[in-house]
């Protein structure tokens, strides 16, 4: 599809807005509709619309698989140190009173770092998924 | 610390998940979940002793209160499954870097014990939490994990098995989530201990036996339990061998947990065997399962696959126990959960052993093995009797209270079925020994050496303490008549 220059077009104009949308989804989560998962879905999408126009070698230049799977393992990681953290700063597993000066300071944060490690590992198993697909020969 | 170890048994194993995909090298992969293993281990160990001595743990997640947070309750019942799950675990992991080395490409080793530990966790998490809606994420976690190690398998048939049992699987946590769903819809709370209270008010509805039903069925293919066992014999006979080991002797022992939590704690024993009479439904499902399972176990002709159908045999043993609606059926259930776990590992890890010397497990390929490998065969004949339930084995012991239970109730049946499937038992065992040891071994054989000793020791650890919990049975059969008594909620 390299060739069609309307596709083209519209995915160097589309592309953007996707992923600034996904961050939105991503950080206004806390207030509005979305979090995570959404943003990480709508994040990947963005991804996978750049491959499947200008193809799997190019886009895997900008994110290499093996980079990918570091940031699928992340995510996870991210969620649960979040809850750990809690625990080495005297609460319970994952309390979020404890991590800031306040509860509602803590709360805030807490929900912020876990809803990061959902949107970092939904985006690189959706990415990751594409991959492994894409690239059966 | 030590008030936070209900958690840290979950979340230590579902750290290291992550871990494991970061780094390459598959020996230091092995090296950090062998460790953890151990670590949950002891913190297992240390969660039975405060709960035998202290009573009922109770943690709460996120500092929420418990009917509204997420509640870890830990109890004489679930710390003992705990204890067994770890306990598999770090024997199964230590014995499993030959083993996996041999059966799985390099590359793919890190992400093997990636899922590994993350079925771990999914079993722990299942096992700990009180909270009826958390039992289904940790149950998904598990099962998700699950389906891409038997994936992995080196036959190519390990990949239809593993997509039927994901599609059998995704059946059956759909029926327990619906079951929860409907029982949250009448009581609104989640929390296993204040469904409990709030069940008996709302338990003649139309919904909670609807809910009641839908969490029979779904657990039961969990279980393996007879007409929905289709997808067992294949997993475990394709799986890769460590992984068939850590399944059979935790998977469907976590289920059959959840289901007697179900059954006997949330539902209460008036609602499951006084308005709703599981026990005519379980009791013939078990004996079927006992006598049909077993007659299909003689006729396999892969080792695998025999002690597989021999497992279906087995959990009939555990149901046949829960059917009889009474103290010492349960223990004899409970106590079977824990020895068939030592058993059925002990067995599998002689046969990953054989896998990992022979390259097959054919009855027909192993013809003389014995004189080649006669330890590993050794700790399989000695695995195998206490199959079969031979005195100064567990098998006796649980065979022992399920039969002292059907005297109770006057079942002679079911005395003389209990004594007759162990005699299949002796004829399915046989068989592997008489090709093992009589039949003149084949040219392909004569090369063939001793398992090694990292192969070996692990396997002999569970067939040694599958005697010693035969010879000494007082820490498991104690533990299961309190846990029985828990379970019971305080009717007995």
């Amino acid at each position: 599809m390299k060739r069609n220059p309307v596709l083209r077009v519209i995915t160097d104009l589309l592309l953007p807005p996707i992923l600034l949308f996904a961050l939105y989804v991503q950080f206004h989560g806390d207030y509005g509709p979305g979090g995570g998962f959404q943003a990480g879905v709508i994040f990947a999408a963005g991804i996978i619309l750049y491959a499947l126009v200008y193809g799997l070698k190019k886009t895997q230049r900008v994110l290499p698989p093996q980079r990918i799977r570091v940031f699928v393992a992340l995510g996870v990681l991210l969620y649960a140190g979040t809850g750990i953290a809690g625990l080495l700063l005297g609460g319970n597993y994952l309390d979020y009173n404890v991590l800031g000066s306040n509860p509602l300071a803590g709360q805030h944060l807490g929900i912020l770092l876990v809803e990061l490690g959902v949107g970092i590992t939904v985006a690189a198993v959706m990415i990751m998924v594409f991959y492994m697909f894409a690239g059966r020969k | 610390m030590i008030n936070h170890l209900p958690i840290l048994q979950v979340v230590i194993p579902l750290l290291v998940a992550p871990l494991c995909v970061l780094f390459r090298s598959p020996r230091l992969v092995w090296s950090i979940a062998a460790l953890t293993c151990w670590i949950i281990l002891v913190i297992a160990g240390v969660l039975l002793h405060e709960v035998l001595s202290n009573g009922v743990i109770s943690y709460e997640i996120g500092g929420w209160a418990a009917p509204w947070g997420i509640e870890y309750r830990l109890d004489e019942a679930n710390t003992l499954v705990l204890l067994i799950v770890s306990g598999i675990a770090a024997v199964v992991t230590s014995y499993a870097r030959l083993s996996v080395e041999h059966e799985i490409a390099e590359d793919t080793i890190p992400l093997f014990y990636s899922a590994w530990m993350l079925c771990i966790t999914g079993l722990l998490g299942i096992t700990a939490t009180g909270d009826a809606f958390n039992v289904f994420v940790f149950l998904e976690i598990s099962s998700l994990s699950t389906y891409a190690m038997i994936a992995m398998g080196k036959d190519r048939r390990a990949l239809t098995a593993s997509f039927q049992y994901l599609v059998m699987g995704t059946i059956g946590a759909t029926f327990i989530l619906i079951g929860i769903g409907l029982m949250y819809m009448m009581t609104g709370t989640l929390n296993m201990a204040d469904l409990a209270q709030r069940l008996p008010a709302v338990s003649d509805t139309r919904t909670i036996r609807a809910a009641a039903a839908f969490l029979t069925v779904g657990l039961s293919l969990k279980i393996a339990l007879l007409p929905l066992h289709l997808w067992l014999p294949n997993a475990y006979a394709y799986a890769p061998s460590a992984a068939t080991a850590l399944l059979a002797a935790t998977a469907t022992k976590v289920a059959l947990y959840v289901a007697l939590r179900f059954m006997f704690t949330v539902q209460g024993v008036d609602f499951t065997f006084g308005q709703m009479r599981l026990d005519l439904i379980l009791l013939p499902l078990s004996v079927v399962a006992l006598l049909a399972m077993s007659m299909v176990a003689i006729f396999q002709t892969n080792v695998k696959r025999l002690l597989a159908y021999s497992s279906v045999a087995q959990i009939g043993y555990m149901t046949l126990g829960i059917s009889m609606a009474s103290a010492t059926g349960l223990t004899g259930s409970i106590l079977h959960i824990f020895n068939h776990a030592l058993m059925k590992g002990g067995l599998f890890l002689a046969l990953g052993a054989i896998m990992y010397r022979v390259g097959s497990v054919e009855l027909d390929k192993l013809a003389g093995i014995a004189k080649r490998m006669p330890w590993t065969m050794a700790a399989f004949v000695a695995g195998g009797l206490s199959l079969i339930g031979v005195p100064t084995s567990v098998g006796f012991i649980s065979k022992w209270y399920l039969i002292l239970a059907a005297l109770e109730k006057g079942w002679w049946p079911v005395v003389m079925l209990i004594v007759f499937t162990s005699l299949l038992a002796v004829i399915y065992i046989w068989r592997v020994i008489e090709v093992a040891y009589f039949h003149a071994a084949t040219d392909e054989n004569s090369g063939i050496k001793e398992a090694p000793l990292s192969l070996l020791l692990p396997t002999w650890l569970l067939i040694g303490a599958s005697y010693y919990f035969g010879i000494d049975s007082s820490l498991s059969t104690s533990t299961a008549k309190l846990a029985v008594l828990r379970l019971w909620g305080g009717g007995l």
